[in-house]
């Protein structure tokens, strides 16, 4: 119980040095770049690592004062117990306000140091004006946790027992989704520090595009994972069987996911066109600004929901006013800088380029509408209107109709060609899928009785896309010039980053199946259950044999137990936490290709339990899927051409004269 | 005109459909598919039409926590302390669901007066309250924030259905 006393001042002492170093970072090497003062220019590099090293120190304590409970930290009396788990201990570091800003402030400061470390091949004074941007947004960061959120404070007297941490936190899925989507919240600032340096300099060369575009991959990979990883999580632990429920706190990471889908497609156009680079900066900036105003969604209070723990009303004003101090700044500083962006390559509007164009206005226009959804309501309440609350049918009538053309757009556009293309050609190419996808979607209308229409169409939408990839890559390995053997070889040759792409787009057809079939062909069993009845369900048959308390490391647990028929037992619980006092239901679930079937156990009424059976079809598909998409996005990492310290192998094209 | 202009007009031209549509799509959705937070007395008072998707929030007054023969069918009415309505629910009801404590109804209030809910959300444990339910009950004028948690409005009718 007792603590040792002076590791989280040491911790308190660390953060407060750290912010004195971003404080340097953050001045020093922009002014010597100015100059160019070369000493100064190359603090930045030091700072850099310097600023991690002891954001990392002040981490650690915070993590010996959880592991080793010491209640005399505020933080840890309010959020831990000694009893928890020690993986509980661990992770409940950041499942608090304090500690989770504590991971934000690493993972900031660790992209920084590897900017620093990695980032040798950039021009000197550029990556010492990146690194000073990334210092001033680790300013603002470190100054919100010193003067608002200070995980390290004290409480005197020490109580003997903690809080304890709220259970549905308690699970794997949760230890660790924060982290991943952290990671790519904030490796995104990366690319904001990018566009704001380039901006500073006055010029987008294509090789900006190329040094930009793995930072924006890692974090996009990283943000999918967590994305994947939280709606996984949602699944089996909230116990209704659902997967995505647009809550605020989910749109706030699909906001920049979606902002970040579209800088990663634009940048491709920059580096290969040397086009689009006046609005691939813009996206950089609304990416970041996105990630920011999650975290101010999510960390003011603002919203409830088990991830909203903060609810001071300085904390939210300080992210607020923080907030509009970066964007405000990166836009003022776009409106001088922008103009004086020169186009280069030219294309046709029938194009690759013409195809992300299309993929980032469609994308630009779904983040918008999710943004008015999730903003509208506060707006309202702000301005003293009606209570309201956006929910999926809001969504499913504006975020969907957007998805349709983009998903077209997305099967057609990487087999046009760049600069010129010929989309009848193209067309004619995929008329064999499109018919099979058609066919497909009509099937599932006719075999299953009283389909819905949505469901249907995201059928074909996603067989299309699938088999547009297929076609894709067959073309890339010429499958009809060379055969099986030939064009297999082609295929391990085949550039990483086209791989990747094909196992993104892939991956994303796998997902938009597995939405369709779940949310749609979903079957449902709910009543109250006595022991020996028997309920069919899917071609399942699940007798219910009783429940038991049954003891947990922390909790008590009402066991249900379910013989499935060619299975064995399923064991769903009702679990009851003291600390804080807490239910929670664990659903059993029987994983498989084709489906699950998930089994919730609920309380005991009149003569049975009330129990909730669904059979939810490929719904492992949708997090396949997702994990695919970040796959293919590592993948495409491991490219040569993208690889950090690569050297530069070609100059860049000449921008053509224009007009 | 160039082929530069061109491309910029396709881009605008694309940029504003997109828009456009968006707009359209945003505007329909946002007239029909709001839902509305409303108290019990705004229920009475207003009498949404049965179309309107709704959210209620408020207590769950004590002993009238009604469940149909199989057991699938809740009753119970929720209340401000100033006025109550008379909620059904089928389904599994939250871990957390209780009498005398807050909850949240989602769902179309039906014309006879009582609502229908399709989702009904309790709180996620036992100090936290929806705030919704808190600013319905500020609005009833018969409770204050800090004040002790207003208890059974009706003591002593405790139902046999429940626990």
């Amino acid at each position: 119980m007792s603590g040792s006393p002076g590791i989280a001042e040491f911790g308190h002492f660390a953060l407060i040095l750290a912010f004195c170093v971003a404080l340097v970072q953050g001045i020093v090497p922009l002014a010597g770049a100015a100059r160019g003062h070369v000493p100064s220019i190359r603090l930045g590099d030091h700072a850099a690592v310097l600023q991690f090293l002891l954001v990392a120190a002040a981490f650690a304590a915070l993590v010996h004062a959880y592991v080793t409970s010491d209640f005399s930290v505020l933080n840890v009396f309010e959020n831990s117990h000694s009893k928890k788990p020690m993986l509980y201990k661990v992770t409940g570091v950041w499942g608090n306000h304090e500690g989770s800003l504590l991971l934000w402030a690493l993972m900031l400061t660790m992209f920084g140091a590897m900017v620093a470390v990695f980032g040798r091949n950039l021009p000197e004074t550029f990556r010492a004006r990146v690194l000073s941007v990334q210092g001033l947004v680790g300013v603002g960061f470190i100054a919100f946790m010193l003067f608002t959120s200070n995980p390290f404070a004290r409480i005197d007297p020490a109580p003997l027992e903690g809080n304890g941490l709220n259970p549905i936190l308690q699970d794997p899925g949760l230890a660790f989704h924060p982290p991943f989507l952290y990671a790519g919240y904030v490796g995104i600032s990366i690319a904001f520090s990018f566009a704001v340096a380039a901006l500073i300099e006055g010029r987008v060369p294509p090789s900006w595009a190329r040094w930009v575009r793995p930072w924006t991959l890692a974090a996009w990979a990283m943000l999918t994972i967590g994305i994947t990883g939280g709606s996984y999580w949602a699944y089996y632990e909230l116990g209704w069987g659902g997967f995505w429920f647009w809550d605020p706190v989910e749109n706030a990471s699909l906001m920049p996911w979606l902002a970040a889908t579209a800088l990663l497609h634009s940048a491709i156009v920059v580096e290969k066109r040397d086009t689009l680079k006046s609005w691939t900066i813009l996206l950089a900036i609304i990416a970041f600004s996105l990630s920011l105003l999650g975290t101010f969604l999510v960390r003011s209070g603002v919203l409830t929901s088990v991830h909203a723990f903060a609810s001071d009303p300085t904390r939210g004003f300080f992210i607020l006013i923080f907030l509009l101090a970066v964007t405000g700044g990166a836009l003022a500083l776009y409106a001088v800088r922008a103009p004086a962006l020169k186009p280069g390559g030219m294309f046709q509007t029938v194009s690759r380029e013409g195809a992300l164009v299309l993929n980032n206005l469609l994308l630009a226009t779904a983040t918008a509408t999710v943004l008015l959804g999730t903003l509208y309501p506060l707006i309202l309440d702000a301005l003293g209107g009606a209570k309201v609350s956006v929910g999926p049918p809001y969504y499913n009538s504006t975020f969907m109709p957007l998805m349709v053309p983009l998903m077209v757009a997305l099967a057609i556009g990487p087999l046009l060609p760049w600069k010129r293309g010929d989309l009848l050609g193209v067309l004619g190419r995929l008329k064999f899928i499109a018919l099979a996808s058609a066919v497909g979607g009509l099937l599932v209308f006719w075999l299953t009785v009283d389909a819905p229409l949505l469901p249907v169409l995201a059928f074909i939408v996603a067989f299309f896309l699938a088999g547009s990839v297929v076609v894709e890559v067959l073309e890339r390995v010429q499958f009809r010039k060379r055969g099986v053997p030939g064009a297999l070889r082609r295929l391990v040759a085949l550039p990483r980053g086209a791989v990747g792409m094909s196992l993104a787009h892939m991956g994303l057809a796998v997902s938009i199946f597995g939405i369709a079939a779940a949310s749609g062909f979903a079957e449902e069993h709910l009543g109250i259950m006595k022991e020996g009845d028997t309920v069919e369900i899917a071609g399942w048959s699940l007798t219910f044999e009783g429940v038991e308390d049954v003891p947990g490391p922390n909790y008590t647990a009402t066991r249900g137990r379910f013989e499935v028929a060619g299975l064995g037992p399923m064991f769903p619980e009702t679990r009851r936490f003291e600390s804080p006092p807490m239910e929670t239901t664990e659903a059993a679930i029987h994983p498989t290709i084709l489906g699950d079937l998930y089994v919730v156990v609920g309380e005991k009424t009149g003569p049975g339990h009330a129990v909730r059976i669904y059979w939810k079809p490929f719904v492992m598909w949708i997090w396949a899927g997702g994990l695919m998409m970040a796959a293919g996005g590592f993948f495409s990492l491991s490219d040569r051409r993208l690889r950090v310290g690569a050297p530069v192998r070609r100059a860049a094209p000449r921008p053509q004269a224009a007009e | 005109m160039t082929p530069r202009k061109r491309r910029r007009l396709m881009i605008g031209i694309a940029g504003l459909a997109c828009l456009g549509a968006a707009a359209g799509l945003v505007l329909s959705s946002l007239g029909d598919q709001l839902v509305f937070f409303l108290s019990p007395t705004e229920i009475v008072e207003k009498a949404p039409p049965p179309t309107q998707r709704i959210r209620i929030g408020g207590l769950v007054e004590q002993g009238s926590v009604v469940r149909s023969d199989d057991g699938t069918t809740v009753a119970f009415n929720i209340t401000d302390l100033a006025t109550s309505v008379h909620v059904t629910y089928r389904g599994i009801l939250p871990a957390l669901f209780r009498e005398g404590q807050g909850v949240v109804a989602e769902g179309h209030r039906q014309p006879d007066g009582t609502v229908k809910a399709a989702e009904v959300l309790a709180k996620h444990d036992e100090t936290y309250m929806p705030k919704e339910v808190v600013e319905s009950l500020k609005a009833s004028g018969r409770w204050q924030e800090g004040d002790p948690l207003p208890s059974a409005p009706h003591p002593g009718t405790e139902a046999a259905v429940t626990r």
